[in-house]
């Protein structure tokens, strides 16, 4: 699976490597087929006039997007961002620099949109280039190696994005017949499906059904796990990975029990069975939208009065951030909660007025730190403070877990160190960059396994937790050593009526601790 | 000379002033169509304001990023702008008191920028990544400031120039009644450059400052779940397709 490059070692510290130019100009996820470029109404292949057609995109682009004028503009090179994306410490590539990479893009900009890029004798001072077949390359490559993670515009004076860049740069790709396989096939499913898996409703019936016996078997309780219940309050949109990958599974028996226990009426709808948003990663405004309004449809089609986003990064993203633009108002739902919350948010709450029951010492064979995910952390909100993204999460970790040591400050938070699969990267053809991406988290990671006993990573995310599993073990940890946050609260929550036999584990465990002390 | 020197300062405002009207105007009118604020961000208009007013005169995203460009960066500024408060006195007459009362610092605020800069420049040139992205603009526009602040530094502790003269030529091209230009080289090397900058300042990277003001990540408020962001092609967009 390593394919023939070499897994990076692990530092003390994240070193600034030295630049190797060309390291990863190699990485170049497959292309989309016509197919799945077509579904999504873009050319199928590499159109004729592809300059031309680029060119008048970007100039539509700049003309509907503020963040990418002004982006394009304001870099003074300073070079404040280079050390700060985890694809540059990982890979030593000098075109992951965030200002590097934002210059792919800004050099044909100014070639074309700035009078001193378009006069003949000036161009070269202010490094205006043509777009020619090797810069495109160069585009589909380095556009690709950029998670959006946005680590790099908190880090600069101006707050220039290079997510913002990124998206409009794969956005233009598309506009010309060169999408990328991975995001754009997923985006064709949703739309023909409902989810990113192409799970259709029957199969899904039958997991949650199975899931249903699960719980039973374990707990002795019936949770149920509702799918397209009119009349239900809550709707539940969570990413369709939650269904069957481990440990994402996990997580959604969580929800399901925190639901039971709170007697909430919720349900899980098959049209709108996706919390991910693969469009926001190729930049299309259009697209995006087009996902959102199927949750607007199931709820309005189901009759719900809250709509609740599981663990999923950029899908709280796209939740928190863009759905009331984008498929509001909401003005249909009970004007009580916010819409969308986070299953966090719904947790929390309950557990702050004290109606949940926990067992902290079901997760005492654990030592957890948590991994702020990217999109959450520097992309959105929880609760009604500033920081709420960081604080709800490990609240809900210390409410259900005796165990908790977080990673240095400065990897975690608003400076967290992407998992290295986020922005539409977890795809096997780029399973090197996604390997040597990890590095920087990796590091922080092997410190507090090292020094405090760290023996699990917590996320709320499903494209961490899938990126993880797979990279970690290249690393040496146990691809089991990631988990859900719900998975904790699962595994901790007692629920009315539950025949287990706790009482003789808390007797035991009770001696145990009064002995430590 | 002083002829020209005249037009060259005329049409040098005009630039500046058109150039960046128009740019400024562009950044206004371009619609940001979501809500994209770096968060932790404020949930309030003041808190925005705040946040900028950090980001402005603190330079704090550049603090928490990098210490030393930090330093240069802001000494340079800092210094900058003492040096151009202190320049009011070559326009105003009677010279505003607080104009007066920075002088004595302004004398010294060239060296400061001098010594920013030389930090800035010798980064760009012996750290290996901020060398890998620079281009030739980069290092000809910490050039031009560098002369801009050495043959300023020049006139005041080397070779005194004519301040009355001066100051009736400047007064002179405000108040449209022209006087002749002290004809020193370094002084009239000291207004090519400055004119040079002013032209250039709307084609060029300065555009940092304005951008500053316009830049979405950090000048939106965080209350997407509360209010609609809708830009007026996405509105369009809605009402054909729905
Ligand atoms: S920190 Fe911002 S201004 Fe500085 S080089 Fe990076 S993108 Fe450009
Ligand atoms: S958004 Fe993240 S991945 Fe992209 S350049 Fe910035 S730091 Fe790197």
């Amino acid at each position: 699976m390593a394919g023939d490059y070499k897994v990076p070692e692990l530092g003390e510290y994240a070193e600034i490597p030295p630049l190797c130019p060309g390291a990863m100009s190699q990485s170049h996820p497959f292309e989309a087929s016509p197919e799945h470029q077509k579904a999504l109404g873009f050319p199928g292949e590499l159109v004729e006039d592809w300059h031309d057609k680029a060119i008048g995109r970007l100039g539509e682009l700049l003309d509907k997007t503020r963040s990418l004028r002004v982006y394009l503009d304001s870099c003074v090179r300073c070079g404040a961002c280079t050390d700060k994306c985890h694809y540059f410490l990982g890979t030593g590539d000098p075109k992951n620099m965030p200002v590097a990479r934002q210059d792919l893009l800004r050099k044909v900009y100014r070639r074309h949109f700035t009078p001193l890029g378009k006069f003949p004798l000036t161009r070269w001072l202010v490094g205006a280039e043509d777009l020619t077949e090797e810069v495109l390359d160069d585009w589909y490559s380095y556009f690709h190696q950029c998670s959006q993670c946005r680590r790099c515009s908190v880090y600069c004076p101006y707050g220039i994005d290079t997510a913002e860049i990124s998206m409009a740069a794969r956005d233009i790709m598309d506009h010309i017949g060169k999408g990328q396989k991975y995001c754009n096939e997923i985006i064709g499913k949703v739309h023909a499906i409902g989810n990113n898996l192409g799970l259709p409703g029957p199969a899904l019936e039958n997991t949650l059904e199975g899931l249903e016996e699960d719980i039973e078997d374990d707990i002795g309780v019936k949770v149920r796990l509702p799918l397209d219940e009119k009349g239900a309050d809550i709707l539940l949109v969570t990413p369709s990975a939650d269904f069957f990958a481990e440990p994402h599974v996990d997580g959604l028996i969580g929800y399901a029990k925190v639901f039971h226990q709170a007697g909430a009426s919720w349900t899980i709808s098959t049209y709108a069975s996706e919390a991910a948003n693969f469009a926001m990663f190729i930049g299309s405004y259009e697209q995006m939208r087009e996902v959102a309004l199927r949750i607007r449809k199931a709820a309005i089609d189901l009759g719900v009065k809250r709509i609740v986003f599981g663990e999923c990064g950029h899908a709280w993203r796209v939740a928190y951030s863009f759905l009331n633009t984008l498929a509001g108002p909401w003005d249909f739902l009970d004007p009580n909660y916010p819409v969308p919350q986070h299953i966090c948010e719904y947790t929390w709450d309950l557990i702050e007025k004290g109606q949940l029951k926990f067992d902290k010492s079901a997760n005492d064979h654990m030592t957890l730190t948590f991994h702020d995910s990217c999109n959450v952390a520097r992309a959105t909100r929880m609760g009604d403070k500033p920081g709420g993204q960081f604080e709800i999460p490990r609240n809900i970790i210390k409410a259900v877990c005796n165990n908790f040591v977080d990673m240095a400050e400065d990897t975690i938070r608003e400076g967290t160190y992407c998992c290295g699969g986020g922005g539409g990267l977890l795809t096997d053809d780029l399973m090197e960059l996604r390997v040597k991406g990890s590095k920087p988290r990796m590091e922080a990671l092997t410190q507090v396994i090292k020094n405090d006993g760290v023996t699990h990573m917590a996320a709320i995310c499903a494209i961490c937790k899938s990126q993880f599993a797979k990279v970690m073990p290249e690393y040496g940890i146990g691809m089991d050593k990631i988990v859900s946050v719900h998975q904790l609260v699962s595994n901790a929550i007692i629920l009315d009526g539950q025949e287990t036999d706790e009482d003789e584990d808390n007797a035991d465990a009770e001696p145990a601790s009064q002995m430590e002390e | 000379m002083t002829a020209l020197f005249t037009i060259l300062f005329y049409a040098a405002t005009a630039i500046l002033a058109v150039g960046l009207a128009f740019k400024v105007v562009q950044y206004a009118r371009t619609p940001a169509p979501l809500k994209i604020p770096t968060t932790p961000a404020p949930v309030t208009t003041g808190g925005v304001v705040l946040r900028m007013a950090r980001e402005v005169i603190l330079f704090e995203s550049l603090f928490k990023s990098n210490k030393w460009i930090w330093l240069f960066g802001y000494m340079f500024h800092g210094a900058l702008l003492l040096a151009m408060m202190r320049h009011l006195r070559y326009f105003t007459h009677p010279v505003w008191e607080w104009v007066a009362l920075v002088q004595p610092f302004g004398m010294y605020a060239g060296f400061a920028m001098l010594a920013g800069l030389g930090a800035l420049w010798f980064r760009r040139i012996f750290v290996q990544r901020i060398r890998y992205i620079s281009g030739p603009s980069d290092h000809l526009m910490l050039i031009l400031l560098l002369g801009i602040t050495g043959s300023g530094l020049a006139m005041t502790y080397v070779a005194r120039t004519d301040i009355v003269a001066l100051k009736q030529f400047m007064l002179g091209l405000i108040r449209f009644d022209w006087q002749p230009m002290p004809s020193d080289p370094i002084l009239m090397a000291h207004l090519g450059m400055v004119i040079a900058l002013m032209i250039i300042f709307p084609f060029s990277k300065l555009l940092h400052a304005p951008g500053l003001f316009f830049s979405p990540t950090r000048n939106q408020v965080d209350n997407a779940r509360e209010k609609r962001h809708l830009a007026p092609w996405a509105a369009k967009l809605e009402a054909g397709g729905e």
